[in-house]
């Protein structure tokens, strides 16, 4: 099927937002310009348009559908994607002609049952909405008999419109659904080189909030190279949540003062807890409104509820676990969808392992956490101000 | 400051080496195949550069082969020899110490049919020649074996192991990968006994992705590549002129006032072997089997141009990233991560403690190195050791 020369326009469906009342407008707006944006890098001239629930995008002149069905495919709110066949002549003839050339390359397997629905926003036309249905429905049976025409439960429906052009669509390819960003506020994401923290960043954008991320990074026990790492990922991300500002927080010395002051086995969540206070003060100087990382409850030492109550503590915000019920495999699935996974088991390590204890606490409680926390009393204001003072920022599209 | 000291990964190509590639990307970009002048000018290049190549190693010009580097040369030399004398026999020989374009090759050989024997080494490195006159036998066609080991610097006999090979059967190859000794050494392939010899441009301040064969008189070995039958059909695929003008320049360098050049090579050597030892919990591997109380004799031993360490209590990555701070480059002997434990197969083979493996650095040397690039090396180094040392995993 030559998709490109077949369809120049889609019909974007969008679920959730239809019922969002008055706001709704504000919904619809976003939803076009993250509709654009993702249009954006796309060779090819789009128009995008809303119209009376619903929005269309015309290509105009040449295009490539699979990008185009891809691209739109990224933005969150979009529930389905119709490719649309237009065309200028609004003369019977030609519409009964074309929209059998729809079905017959649309549904190669002829066995279903199916209906019409017109609509005739030209009516000047000569026939009304439902002759239109009727007759196309009797042109089409003629074509392929093996179709069935079923007007209650109907495999297909096969939309016919008449407006300045001709439009016929059927098929919906799904979209990812959920909230356009920018309609939710925005987070902080703690985003390192693993599998889950990109996917918590994908869920949580999904429900329409813009992210920002940040990355911990301690030379030189992590390398340049996983601090690349971190920014291709959020790039990757970036294609469904829209530009994100990544904070690099050089962390080495207060991973070095824990190291030197504080018990082994508690390593881990105390320089967590340094990481989510870093994380909350650039959340509020950012204008977020919580944090976002990709814990799981008991998929490692520092994820068990025992840890995670401790490492909570610290933080004022709200702390968005998108993936907290979730099984490793059922995050990695994800992954590969979104096109993180590979990128995610390249074997640069986030966190050099020197600074993982062999036996790290499952179930530390936070007094003794607290306690071994005042260890660092005397050095820890400075390097904690030193390491806010020095953040890169890398601007991700 | 800036030390650049991995120059056993690559070498900074020469400005004259820039310059003639400059002319072929920009005034001859002829194909050397065309009938046209434009064309005969490119061709011109392959011929001074295969007289060039050919003078280095007192050889003919019909016997160089260019590739895409050292990678093809291995691979050629191996996959197209063994190919070549499938019905004679399928044994070959070859050492564990050996670079993974020749090892690699000799794994998919045996993949095929082949069968291969992996020769061990002392702890300096050293080809056990006994050891490969009882594997030698009936079936054997290939002998590979390096002239410079590329992570310890370990120099072969050549001559010993081409005279053992040869006088056992002459229709044996002797293939050498010298991608690390040529330009360090002298090589005479014909007057040693060697059939097959690999080297890569780009380790002689020379460009990326081109490289030569040596191929005595004689040795029949089949083309890896098939297509417009460039070079006497063994090796299609138009040729790298601007790759080829490069390596012809940097090959016209690299032997100019070669004795002194390795003579400050040497010298560069000793100086950062003998400010390692005087660090401690430092051991030097490859050049004495204590890796203490290393001689300028012991030195000379080895190539001139590599020197391999072990910092104990210190993981490898970790001082590397750390003297790339301070603009220190060097390799690690082996990746570090705990995910993919990939140890150094050389280190393992040559008696390096488990516990150094991961400890391991290389530090390597060109003509331009200079004796502060290596006396600051050397002190942040030392400024290192201490703090890097205080955090290990418990």
């Amino acid at each position: 099927m030559k998709e490109n020369e077949l369809f120049h326009a889609f019909l974007v469906k969008y679920a959730e937002i239809g019922i969002k009342g008055k706001n709704r407008y504000i919904f619809e707006n976003a939803l076009c310009s993250q509709i654009k944006r993702a249009l954006n890098p796309l060779d090819g001239v789009y128009h995008v348009e809303r119209e009376q629930g619903r929005i269309f995008v015309e290509a105009e002149g040449d295009y490539d559908y699979l990008e185009t069905v891809e691209a739109l495919g990224t933005v969150f709110g979009v529930a389905g994607i119709c490719p649309v066949m237009v065309f200028e002549e609004h003369d019977w003839d030609t519409l009964t002609e074309k929209t059998a050339q729809y079905v017959d390359e649309v549904y190669p397997d002829k066995h279903f049952t199916f209906k019409v629905m017109a609509k005739r926003a030209d009516k000047h036309y000569p026939m009304t909405s439902p002759e239109i249905c009727a007759k196309m429905g009797e042109y089409l049976l003629d074509c392929f008999p093996d179709m069935k025409v079923d007007v209650h439960h109907p495999q297909a429906v096969i939309h016919v419109e008449l407006r300045s052009k001709c439009y016929v669509y059927s098929k919906i390819i799904p979209g990812p659904g959920g909230m356009p960003v920018g309609t939710a506020g925005r987070g902080m994401l703690l985003l390192s080189g693993g599998i889950d923290s990109p996917v918590a960043g994908y869920m949580i954008s999904k429900r329409g909030v813009f992210i920002d991320a940040v990355y911990f990074h301690a030379p030189p026990y992590t390398s340049e190279r996983a601090k690349e790492k971190v920014v291709d990922l959020a790039r990757l991300i970036s294609r469904y949540t829209g530009p994100i500002r990544l904070h690099v927080v050089n962390f080495t010395d207060i991973q070095l003062a824990i190291y030197e002051k504080c018990p082994h086995d508690q390593l881990t969540i105390i320089m967590r807890r340094y990481m989510m206070r870093i994380a909350e003060e650039l959340a509020v100087k950012n204008d977020c409104l919580g944090l976002i990382t990709g814990e799981s409850i008991g998929q490692v030492a520092s994820q068990t509820m025992q840890s995670m109550l401790a490492t909570n503590a610290v933080c004022h915000m709200p702390v968005y676990r998108p993936l907290v019920g979730m099984d490793k495999q059922e995050i990695v699935e994800i992954s590969q969808k979104i096109g993180t996974y590979e990128t995610s088991i390249l074997p640069y390590e986030d966190c050099c392992t020197i600074f993982v204890a062999k036996h790290p606490v499952t179930k530390p409680s936070l007094e003794l956490i607290e306690n071994s926390e005042k260890n660092l009393v005397v050095v820890i204001e400075e390097l904690y101000r030193k390491a806010m003072d020095s953040i890169e920022v890398i601007e991700v599209k | 400051m800036e030390a650049y000291l991995d120059n056993a990964a690559t070498t900074k190509p020469s400005p004259m080496v820039k310059e003639q590639m400059l002319k072929t990307l920009c005034t001859d970009y002829g194909n050397p195949s065309s009938l046209h002048q434009k064309g005969l000018e490119a061709e011109h290049y392959l011929k001074e550069a295969r007289q060039v190549i050919a003078d280095s190693m007192k050889t003919r010009p019909s016997n160089i082969i260019f590739t895409s580097g050292g990678t093809e040369s291995n691979n050629m030399a191996l996959i197209g020899g063994a190919l070549a004398r499938k019905r004679r026999g399928n044994h070959i020989i070859t050492t564990k110490i050996e670079h993974p374009s020749v090892h690699n090759p000799v794994l998919f050989l045996e993949s095929q049919g082949y069968r291969a024997t992996f020769l061990k080494v002392d702890r300096l490195g050293h080809v056990d020649l006994s050891e490969l006159k009882e594997a030698l036998c009936e079936d054997t066609i290939l002998v590979s074996v390096m002239h410079v080991n590329n992570e310890m610097g370990a120099v072969e006999d050549l001559e010993a192991i081409a005279d053992l090979v040869k006088s056992y059967n002459r229709e044996i190859l002797f293939h050498v990968d010298d991608i690390q000794g040529y330009g360090k050494y002298r090589i005479y392939p014909e007057r040693t006994g060697i059939d097959l010899l690999s080297v890569s441009g780009h380790k002689i301040h020379g460009p990326k992705g081109i490289g030569f064969l040596y191929q005595a008189d004689g040795t029949n070995i089949l083309p890896i590549l098939y297509g417009g039958g460039q070079q006497k059909g063994m090796r299609s695929g138009t040729e790298n002129v601007p790759g080829i003008a490069g390596l012809s320049q940097a090959v016209k360098e690299i032997y100019e006032n070669h004795e002194e050049k390795r003579k400050t090579l040497y010298e560069r050597k000793w100086q950062m072997i003998e400010r390692l030892l005087r660090m401690d919990q430092v051991t030097v591997h490859g050049v004495r089997e204590d890796g203490q109380n290393i001689t300028m004799d012991d030195v000379k031993k080895t190539a001139p141009h590599i020197v391999s360490a072990g910092f104990t209590g210190v993981r490898s990555e970790v001082l590397l990233h750390a003297l790339e701070e301070k603009g220190v480059y060097v390799s690690s002997g082996s990746a570090c991560s705990s995910n993919h434990p990939q140890l150094s197969g050389t280190l393992k083979a040559i008696g390096v403690e488990d516990s150094l493996l991961d400890s391991t650095l290389r530090f390597s040397f060109s003509v331009n190195t200079t004796k502060e690039e290596i006396d600051y090396a050397c002190d942040r180094i030392e400024d290192l050791l201490p703090l890097l040392k205080r955090f290990t995993r418990r």
